[in-house]
């Protein structure tokens, strides 16, 4: 769960973090209010992306009217593929000095890994890459966090002396998003120093495992709804579904992320291109299947729909079941390619014949027969 | 004649009175697997499809002398499932369990290294299997035959693929093994591909890749420093959209390194041959 500037501002100001005076403006009327409120103010788009500042996302407004004019323009701007559905106004800062402060999973390391730079404010992924020196290090114990000496320690090593103990403490606050918040990254760049010596976040991001997500619904139900996305996305996450829409035509149901993947590849090598990426996973059930066609069916795009079951917790004659009847209950006309091997898997074909859906041989022979029957229009 | 797992590995399975737990523990007694028994606490003391049952892990490896784990317990469990079959000795750990938060994989990978004799495969895994010998895990032995060829693959489902297209060429496995597509891991490809390196009876390697992380990287570089077995490698995911989220947590795309260029780009400068479809694995390997 990948949480917006204000939201994730919120979060550090309860983990005791320093952050600007801001409002959320969700019409051009309330940026003008908070303009009103704050003063000068910085509008800025809501996003789960970066380079949003790059898109036109972010103007600077000194008078209400300014505020309103540039929310009138960011409102509904498409940054990245993200509709922006509002905005953040945040009062101006004094700026004396930016610095860089993160915390990522490092997969090669298995660790958490804390990043700190006196070069914030800047593109930091040009820091790493010409002066990787720039960024020092930590990789904090994962029962214990973090000691003092070590934060001390990554504090001076980043050239930040002066700022030792309040850093640290900065520090210490934003590590408790990982045991407290399952956060697998997090970001406030710039850490902006101002002109009477306070350290404040001026940006922020942060990302919440999604597989954790059980352990902080709170978060989840105050945060998880407000971005309004893509309608298949938003109706398949609501049905417990993994699914990623795309651009092409053809639906796509596959078991297992790699298989889902490889059957994406495969369809593009034949010439088509998948309308989404929809992983049901291991032990799908019966009513995953229908779920997962059912969102796939919404999309008025889709032509057609290539399934690629390969077993092994999964069973073979359930998803063929769930099939058969996912079909029949949405009255699905479209060409249905199904490509089914693996645990159970003669039981599954032999009820798929039974109500006259062909299995496909291989995944790429299902590939190409997916994409020559849907070149023409097909009725829905 | 295999790596990991072979005939005398004595086998328990965490959480044997499950579903999954139940229906794969009879799978891998059905191929053979030593399945001395099985953990589900409160239920010490039971039999459960012809095995004792134990509540602990410790009373496990006690009574029945396990030296290996098939961990089938829901996520909010199995991160001490792993720990407590570390901590009861228990040299092969193989956690099966789909959606382990990853800070307390992080935290199972830290205290593991107190461990240094257990192997953790997984977790998000669907195990290991050496054909016609023994399996703990989800792979169907019927996809499988005994022979040659190490296979090792992050993803599940491909992997059956592979196998399935391997066997039917009548190119028989030494073993299969699905490390899993978590970001955070127990063994690596590179781990598992110098296992096979010292495997007399491995003559051939086949190493499925997806996107995202570097172990694809250190893997290729790994055999194209010097090696004697015959190997193909194939990515998925050359046509996932940057950025997005894919399912594995380990599918996320950042920056140049990670992508399916760049590791199948790393594997031909290894002098690996790379398949673009998973069909054209057979043909390269023979």
């Amino acid at each position: 769960m990948k949480l917006l500037e204000y939201q994730a501002k919120e979060v550090l100001a309860s983990l005791g973090i320093s952050i600007p005076a801001g409002r959320v403006a969700r019409t051009p009327d309330e940026a003008a209010r908070a303009c009103s409120e704050l003063g000068p103010v910085a509008v800025k788009a809501q996003v789960p992306v970066g380079g949003r500042g790059k898109a036109g996302g972010i103007k600077l407004a000194q008078t209400p009217d300014e505020a309103r004019a540039a929310a009138e323009q960011i409102i509904g701007m498409d940054i990245k593929g993200f509709k922006v559905p509002l905005v953040y106004c945040e009062g101006a800062l004094d700026i004396a000095r930016e610095i860089y402060l993160g915390f990522t999973v490092d997969r090669d390391a298995r660790a958490n890994i804390l990043m700190l730079s006196a070069r914030g404010g800047m593109d930091i992924e040009q820091v790493a890459e010409e002066a990787p020196e720039a960024i020092a290090r930590l990789y904090p114990n994962p029962w214990r966090g973090p000691l003092d000496f070590e934060l001390n320690d990554l504090v001076y090593r980043a050239g930040l002396g002066e700022l030792a103990r309040p850093l640290a403490a900065v520090i210490k606050k934003l590590h408790r998003a990982i045991p407290e918040l399952d956060a697998v990254t997090a970001e406030i760049n710039p850490l902006v120093v101002n002109t009477a010596g306070e350290i404040v976040a001026g940006d922020a991001k942060l990302e919440i495992d999604d597989n954790a997500v059980w352990r902080h619904r709170d978060l989840d139900q105050r945060y998880g709804s407000v971005l309004e996305g893509d309608p298949y996305e938003v109706e398949a996450k609501k049905r417990g579904l993994t699914y990623v829409s795309l651009d092409g035509d053809i639906g796509i149901i596959g078991n297992g992320a790699g298989l889902c993947m490889s059957t994406l590849d495969l369809v593009q090598r034949a010439g088509g291109n998948a309308a989404n990426f929809c992983d049901i996973g291991g032990g799908a059930k019966a009513e995953v299947v229908e779920n997962a066609l059912a969102v796939i069916l919404m999309n008025p795009k889709v032509k057609g729909v290539l399934m690629n079951v390969f077993g092994g917790i999964t069973r073979g004659d359930e998803v063929a079941r769930g099939l058969v009847t996912a079909r029949d209950n949405l009255k699905m006309k479209l060409p249905l390619v199904v490509r089914m091997s693996g645990t159970r898997e003669e039981e599954g074909r032999a009820i798929l014949k039974e109500h006259g859906i062909e299995p496909g041989a291989s995944a790429w022979e299902a590939a190409q027969k997916i994409v020559a029957l849907t070149t023409t229009p097909a009725p829905r | 004649m295999s790596i990991l797992l072979d005939a005398s590995s004595k086998v328990i399975v965490q959480g044997i009175t499950g579903r999954e737990g139940t229906f794969h523990a009879e799978q891998m007694l059905e191929m053979g697997t030593k399945v001395v028994g099985g953990t589900s606490p409160g239920k010490g003391g039971t039999m459960h499809v012809g095995v004792p049952v134990f509540n602990t892990v410790a009373e496990a490896v006690g009574a029945t002398g396990a030296n290996a784990s098939g961990i089938f317990v829901p996520p909010p469990f199995a991160p001490d499932a792993i720990m407590e079959a570390a901590a009861a000795g228990i040299t092969l750990i193989v956690c099966i369990t789909e959606g382990i938060p990853i800070q307390d994989m992080i935290r199972v990978k830290d205290y593991l290294r107190g461990y240094p004799a257990a192997r953790l495969l997984g977790a998000n895994c669907p195990g290991l299997i050496t054909p016609g010998v023994a399996k703990i895990g989800i792979i169907p032995q019927r996809i499988t035959k005994p022979g040659h060829v190490g296979l090792v693959s992050r993803s599940g489902t491909l992997t059956y693929e592979v196998g399935s297209a391997l066997s039917a060429a009548g190119m028989g496995q030494s073993t299969i093994v699905g490390i899993g597509g978590d970001p955070v891991l127990g063994l690596t490809f590179s781990d598992v591909v110098a296992l096979f390196e010292k495997d007399e009876a491995t003559t051939h390697l086949v190493v499925i890749g997806e996107i995202g992380g570097t172990d694809e990287e250190k893997a290729a570089e790994l055999l194209g420093r010097g090696s004697r077995l015959k190997t193909v490698a194939f990515i998925s995911g050359r046509t996932a959209p940057e950025g997005k989220r894919m399912g594995h947590a380990g599918a996320i795309i950042s920056g140049n390194r990670g992508t399916a260029k760049s590791k199948e780009e790393a594997f031909r400068k290894a002098g690996v041959a790379v398949a673009e479809t998973t069909d054209q694995i057979v043909s390269l390997l023979s």
